[in-house]
């Protein structure tokens, strides 16, 4: 068995993983060759409940890729997607996060759906110095907790998208006085209450909360919880769910006729409205973490919302929901980052140069002008919403609409969203722009 | 104490008549889980993947009836169809091809064979059916509403979730009860869940009996989801968490025991929503608890029988 | 060659031909480590298994291990002190489930740890502002006794103590089955009450083999929680349960080295799985899963074993 000890047997080894050994000494900051195809890490959900997310979310990607490859690449480099499942847990996703920069060496990391997956992934991203886009969890406390080189969010974060919504509803309903909440029992059904809890006690102090319920997440059945819902009667009920738990709870909650008792409050339901249909009824305030609607009244580039949201649905047979809209911000990120750094003429970016070039990056989203900040963070509009059925879909659609800057609802630079929310005053509600009727 | 009940009364009676519906869903799917054990020892971990198929099957054909024309009633007797055309295609399927050639192993082999089927399941009913959550919720919306008074207030409840489901627990133990004790086949299966050596020594072909019973269990698997499909979104992972579910309720109830099935789901249902009601944070542990605190009094579970021990 | 002299010398050879990997590729190191870990884990589940008794809950002492270091590391950083701690808690934690689970047997005993497990994992999900929740808890940088290392050095210390972790639990493993005590654990599966003639307690035999396996599982957590510096409830979810029960039959209960050769060959299955169809990985290893125990039911060190058997014969 002495040839097992021969270098071949060492590479064999390796290379039967799809990959080639390379010295494991390459450098962020070496020069980099022009490679000839620029690869692509996105984590997603592709298995368990949040692949409703997922599985769109790597749908709008392929769809991107194939754009660009066919209009030449990104810098002339054609590019390539390697895609991980969150769903089997982190231990085994930042495993895979290693094996897609250190094994298939891929130039940038698209990461995460997940909150947890992002906590575990960008200080990872940072110690093995690799480009990393944050391109749809929501936990704001990334960048708020540590400065980070090498990771930016190309979209907000839950307090903008928390935030926006409680705003809208204070404008549009200002004389509420009891609420309760039903989220998901995780970081972002209890993170989404603490920042709405926050803002609005110093908003509209002496609002009281009558039930604050957190059932189990991946919870079927919500009957215990609408009944009690039914029993307190409460002026508001928010709920930050989604997915077949926010499709299961409005349901139950429309057959029992609770949207007839209570103003609901659902943040992310814009990603269940095609599923759920007129199951939600009119007059109910959604949200779509950003401005992410296919009928958006006053899009930045109509034709190119357009396009993407035809293509879309010419390949899934479905409107795009948020987490298609998120990974197209990420893509043209990244076409910005690299058009940036590649300008006069310049050698192709090494991981820092690519990475400098992000800081201050502006970029166009479906719908918006975006911009990432000095702390990495984006800054994306928020785009809120009262349901109403019209005859030309066959779901509610959005109407009365706000577009909320992300100036207004954006924790500053350096500061901490709680205490941030604290300091609000309700003279901000003064400078919530008026609300677009739908067209 | 007496202040407590007053004030809390009407809330405990809500909480109750919760309670009582998804002790029903929960039955459905334990008591195939546990006949399965019972006669063929085998703790099936593919029960709970049966029943999302189960679920999923009477989704879709649920919609196709809705789309071929057929009126809203017809989607109650869809819902049976799918379930039984599930148990009777899997369930025979699975049997034959896999678990007869392990019967005679140990069962630590048996139950990873269930558990690498429902892996694969797992998956396969992601290529069937997709990940977007999956509803069909017409039967519902057909039986309407019952108004339980509350005080000056009324509380509408499903008519399919307070009053069908219910029945149709009740309806399957009482006929599984006949079916067992009153008909031949019953007692066979009986007879092979008491004592497989002496049954088998009297005459009793338990490869049939496996077979049959273990069809039976994928059916009532499969009917579990069709029928809590109408009041749940379908999504990838239904299956992992209704099966733990169910195996506590087969370990509390005792292996085999119908009617301990039925108590457990009772005891489960109610103390969820009435956790719910009252102690939101213990919904979840709830389960387990019962199931420790019984185990602790009846190590061989509420209705199990204490066996004779090998010398 | 007699058959315990092989496993040993085996064991050394797939020790260096770890070492081997781990230096081609540091993503190898990372999964290898992950892979020790478990096979540590499975080392334990293989001691219960002896006694016929299979626990779909050790998962919980795993969890139990991971969560200790992340909850010590803010107040103790460092790696030589945490591990022992880990292990320590997770004993702890075995001792007092133990005296209550080693009175059942077969599924009761098997059911009783699943809950149990799931009790850990609602907790852990439930008390969110002391756990996190779901998003589960980052490890920060640790030193190793003392030493504060650059991440790669870090790494291979870890790497390192896994392995001799991994080979001295595993030659205490089968001087422990050779012994008395291993002899009693497997009259626990054949004939119990024969045990309780010969006036020895079944439950006590069961109880100080429950006790080592958490114990070895709360070491398998600390490794994995050092490797992976971050931690979630799905450590203890029952399906991580199910993985090291698979990586069991895997392996082959035969031997010790079953377990390592399990673990391995389930890591890379899964990850070259993943690599490959990312989203039918688990399709892929069920159906790996099927096949071992279809048509090799003696796991790779059945395989292994026989093959040798029929060489000395010749």
């Amino acid at each position: 068995m002495t040839h097992a000890l021969s270098p071949s047997r060492r590479q064999m080894l390796a290379a039967g993983f799809g990959s080639v050994v390379l010295p494991g000494t390459l450098s962020a900051q070496a020069p980099a060759q022009r490679p000839t195809e620029l690869r692509i890490g996105v984590t997603t959900f592709l298995s368990g409940p949040a692949s409703v997310f997922g599985v769109p979310g790597r749908q709008a990607a392929e769809m991107l890729a194939e754009e660009i490859n066919r209009e030449g690449g990104i810098g002339g480099v054609p590019i390539r997607l390697f895609f991980v499942d969150e769903a089997p847990g982190i231990d085994h996703l930042v495993g895979e996060f290693r094996r897609l920069v250190q094994n298939e060496r891929v130039d940038v990391m698209f990461a995460s759906i997940s909150s947890g997956s992002c906590l575990a992934c960008t200080p990872l991203a940072e110690e093995l110095r690799k480009v990393t886009l944050l391109w749809d969890c929501g936990t704001q406390r990334i960048f708020e907790e540590r400065r980070y080189q090498y990771a930016f969010r190309t979209q907000a974060n839950a307090t903008p998208e928390i935030l926006a919504p409680l705003l809208y509803l204070m404008k549009t309903r200002p004389d509420f006085r009891t609420i309760a909440v039903l989220n998901q029992d995780y970081a972002w059904g209890r993170d989404s209450w603490e920042i709405w809890k926050t803002a609005m006690d110093v908003l509209k102090p002496g609002t009281r909360v009558v039930a604050e319920l957190f059932p189990r997440f991946g919870a079927t059945d919500f009957s215990a919880e609408v009944t009690r819902l039914l029993a307190l009667r409460p002026d508001v009920i928010l709920s930050t769910s989604w997915g077949g738990e926010l499709d299961t709870f409005i349901r139950q909650a429309n057959e029992r006729r609770l949207f007839e008792r209570s103003t609901f409050v659902l943040p992310l339901a814009e990603s269940s409205l095609e599923r759920v249909g007129r199951t939600l009824p009119a007059g109910h305030i959604v949200g779509s973490r950003g401005d992410h609607w296919h009928q958006h009244p006053r899009p930045a580039n109509p034709q190119a919302l357009q396009r993407f949201v035809e293509g879309f649905r010419r390949r899934t047979n479905a409107y795009p929901i948020y987490p298609a809209y998120h990974m197209a911000q990420a893509f043209s990120a990244l076409r910005a980052a690299y058009a940036r750094a590649l300008q006069g003429g310049a050698a192709w970016p090494s991981d820092a140069q690519l990475a400098a070039a992000f800081n201050g990056l502006e970029f166009d989203s479906p719908t918006a002008r975006m911009r990432i900040r000095e702390d990495g963070q984006g800054l994306e509009p928020q785009l809120i919403g009262t349901t109403a059925h019209t005859d030309r879909f066959p779901f509610p659609v959005l109407d009365n609409m706000v577009i909320f800057p992300p100036e207004l609802v954006t924790t500053p630079v350096g500061q901490n969203s709680v205490a941030w929310l604290r300091t609000l005053t309700p003279e901000i509600l003064a400078r919530v722009p008026d609300a677009i009727r739908a067209g | 104490m007496g202040g407590w009940f007053q004030d809390n009364g009407p809330l405990l009676g809500l909480a109750l008549l919760d309670g009582i519906a998804s002790a029903a869903l929960i039955f459905m799917v334990a008591v195939g889980l546990n006949l399965v054990f019972g006669v063929l020892r085998v703790l099936n971990v593919a029960h709970g993947s049966l029943f999302a198929i189960g679920a999923y099957a009477a989704a879709s054909v649920g919609v196709f009836a809705a789309s071929a024309g057929l009126p809203a009633w017809a989607s109650l007797p869809a819902l049976l169809l799918a379930a039984i055309l599930v148990g009777l295609v899997l369930g025979p399927l699975v049997e034959r091809l896999l678990l007869r050639r392990i019967y005679d192993e140990e069962p630590v082999l048996q139950l990873l064979v269930t558990f690498a089927l429902f892996m694969i399941l797992e998956d396969a009913q992601k290529l069937i059916w997709g990940v977007q959550p999956v509803s069909f919720s017409t039967p519902v919306s057909l039986l309407g509403t019952v108004d339980v008074p509350f005080g000056a207030d009324v509380i509408p409840y499903n008519t399919y979730q307070v009053i069908l489901l219910p029945l149709v627990a009740v309806a399957t133990l009482a006929g599984l009860a006949l079916f067992l004790r009153r008909t031949l086949t019953g007692r066979v299966i009986v007879a092979v869940t008491t004592d497989r050596e002496a049954a088998t020594a009297m005459g009793i072909d338990a490869r049939r009996v496996f077979l049959l019973t273990f069809t039976f269990g994928a059916m009532l698997a499969a009917l579990g989801g069709a029928l809590s499909a109408p009041t749940t979104s379908l999504v990838p992972g239904i299956g992992a968490s209704t099966i733990v579910l169910s195996f506590a309720v087969v370990a509390t109830a005792g292996l085999g025991q119908i009617e301990g099935a039925a108590l457990t789901a009772l005891m489960i249902g109610i103390g969820r929503s009435v956790a719910v009601t009252f102690a939101p944070e213990l919904e979840v542990v709830v389960p387990y608890m019962i199931m420790v605190l019984v185990l602790l009094v009846r190590p061989q579970g509420l209705f199990g029988v204490v066996e004779t021990r090998r010398i | 060659m007699t058959l315990p002299r092989m496993e040993a010398l085996l064991g050394l050879l797939v020790a260096a031909l770890l070492v081997l990997a781990a230096l081609s590729t540091p993503w190898m190191k990372f999964v290898l480590t992950i892979a020790l870990a478990k096979g540590i884990a499975v080392l334990g589940i293989l001691l219960l298994l002896r006694a016929g008794q299979v626990s779909f809950g050790h998962a919980l002492y795993v969890a139990i291990g991971a969560y200790s270091v992340a909850f010590l590391a803010p107040s103790i950083p460092d790696a030589a002190l945490l591990l022992p701690a880990a292990a320590l808690v997770a004993t702890l934690a075995g001792a007092l489930i133990g005296l209550f689970v080693s009175r059942y047997r077969e599924i009761f005993f098997g059911m009783l740890n699943l809950a149990l497990s799931m009790v850990f994992y609602s907790m852990l999900e439930k008390f969110y502002h002391l756990t996190k929740g779901t998003d589960g808890i980052r490890v920060p940088p640790l030193t190793a006794a003392g030493m504060t290392l650059d991440r790669v050095t870090f790494e291979w210390t870890v790497f390192a103590t896994a392995l001799v972790l991994a080979l001295a639990f595993g030659a205490f493993a089968r001087a422990y089955l050779l012994s008395p005590m291993g002899e009693a654990l497997g009259a626990i599966k054949t004939r119990e009450t024969r045990l309780e003639f010969m006036g020895v307690s079944p439950r006590r035999v069961l109880l100080s083999a429950y006790i080592l396996s958490a114990m070895m599982a709360g070491c398998a957590g600390a490794l994995v929680a050092m490797t992976t510096r971050h931690v979630t409830p799905l450590l203890s979810y029952w399906t991580a349960s199910g993985e090291l029960v698979f990586i069991a039959i895997l392996g082959g209960a035969g031997g010790v080295l079953g377990p390592f050769l399990g673990a391995i060959a389930y890591e890379l299955v899964r990850v070259y799985a993943a690599a490959t169809v990312a989203d039918m990985w688990q399709m892929i290893l069920g159906a790996v899963l099927l096949l071992v125990i279809l048509f090799a039911r003696g796991g790779i060190w059945g395989l292994l074993s026989a093959r040798a058997g029929k060489g000395a014969g010749a």
